[in-house]
């Protein structure tokens, strides 16, 4: 059984009820499959910050998200407006959310800081204009 | 300790009564969503007074134990009904997050 399992999800850009959703569907894949906990957590988190980036600042995008044997990998893809300087959007605190996200309690600049501390590895590919893509990955 | 051992010591109103029989272990105080995502310990108790629906994801991706809703916040429409079919507790109460905390800490929370 070599073959990853793969699940794929459209993220809704317009609604704010439903975000997250994605997150909470591969939390309950994860543990059907008999992941570890542990990983299901960090899995969990460092995937919702992402799907939610894509909500508050990129108008929704796509996230597939492979378990193979030895990893889990989370791709994210959006052709939203893209990060204009990655170095800084990953300190923490950094934020451009608007107000009426901020009111919502997002907007403290700690999505992208938590998805690199959750996660073993990320790549992020982004220019302005262009989206943004990220991989990342946690192993088992 | 369970979660409704502890709602009931602390007298909180269930307004998710989703899985009383977890265990809590520690307390997180915090509204940013995303300090809480990266902070918040498995088991915790999370102390808000954060109400609108995006707390229901947050809470149960962090994997927290319950949600006390502080100083007589109440959730917003559609909150209760959604955190019941994901499994995740909420109270509320009208202390504040204050002595919430105090209290769970006389219990050695
Ligand atoms: N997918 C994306 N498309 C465009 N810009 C993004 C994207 N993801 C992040 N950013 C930019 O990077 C900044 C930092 O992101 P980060 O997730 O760390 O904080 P935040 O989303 O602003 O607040 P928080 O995640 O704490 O609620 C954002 O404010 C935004 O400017
Ligand atoms: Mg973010």
């Amino acid at each position: 059984m070599n073959e990853a399992v793969k699940l794929h999800f459209l993220v809704d850009g317009e609604d704010f009820t439903s975000a997250g959703q994605a997150s909470v569907q591969v939390k309950k894949s994860l543990r059907e499959l008999g992941i570890a906990p542990e990983i299901i957590r960090k899995v969990s988190i460092a995937m919702y910050e992402g799907e939610i980036n894509m909500v508050i600042h990129a108008g929704g995008g796509e996230a597939d998200v492979l378990i193979y044997e030895d990893r889990i990998e989370i791709h994210l893809n959006d052709n939203g407006p893209g990060i204009a300087n990655i170095d800084l959007a990953m300190q923490e605190g950094f934020s451009t959310a608007p107000d009426n996200i901020r009111s919502l309690g997002f907007g403290a600049g700690m999505g992208l800081p938590n998805m690199k501390r959750y996660s073993d590895s990320i790549q992020i590919d982004s220019a302005l204009g262009k989206g943004t893509r990220i991989l990342m990955v946690v192993q088992l | 300790m369970t979660v409704s051992e502890m709602a009931k010591e602390l007298s909180l109103t269930a307004v998710s009564g989703a899985d009383g029989e977890r265990n809590v272990s520690g307390v997180y105080v915090g509204d940013l969503l995303s300090w809480v995502m990266g902070r918040a310990q498995s088991g915790n108790v999370w102390i808000t007074i954060m109400s609108n629906i995006n707390i229901v994801a947050v809470a149960s991706l962090a994997d927290v134990s319950c949600v006390v809703l502080a100083e007589g916040v109440v959730p917003d429409e559609g909150v209760c009904k959604t955190a019941e079919q994901k499994g995740v507790n909420i109270f509320t109460t009208e202390k504040t997050a204050y002595q919430i905390a105090k209290e769970l800490a006389d219990l050695s929370l």
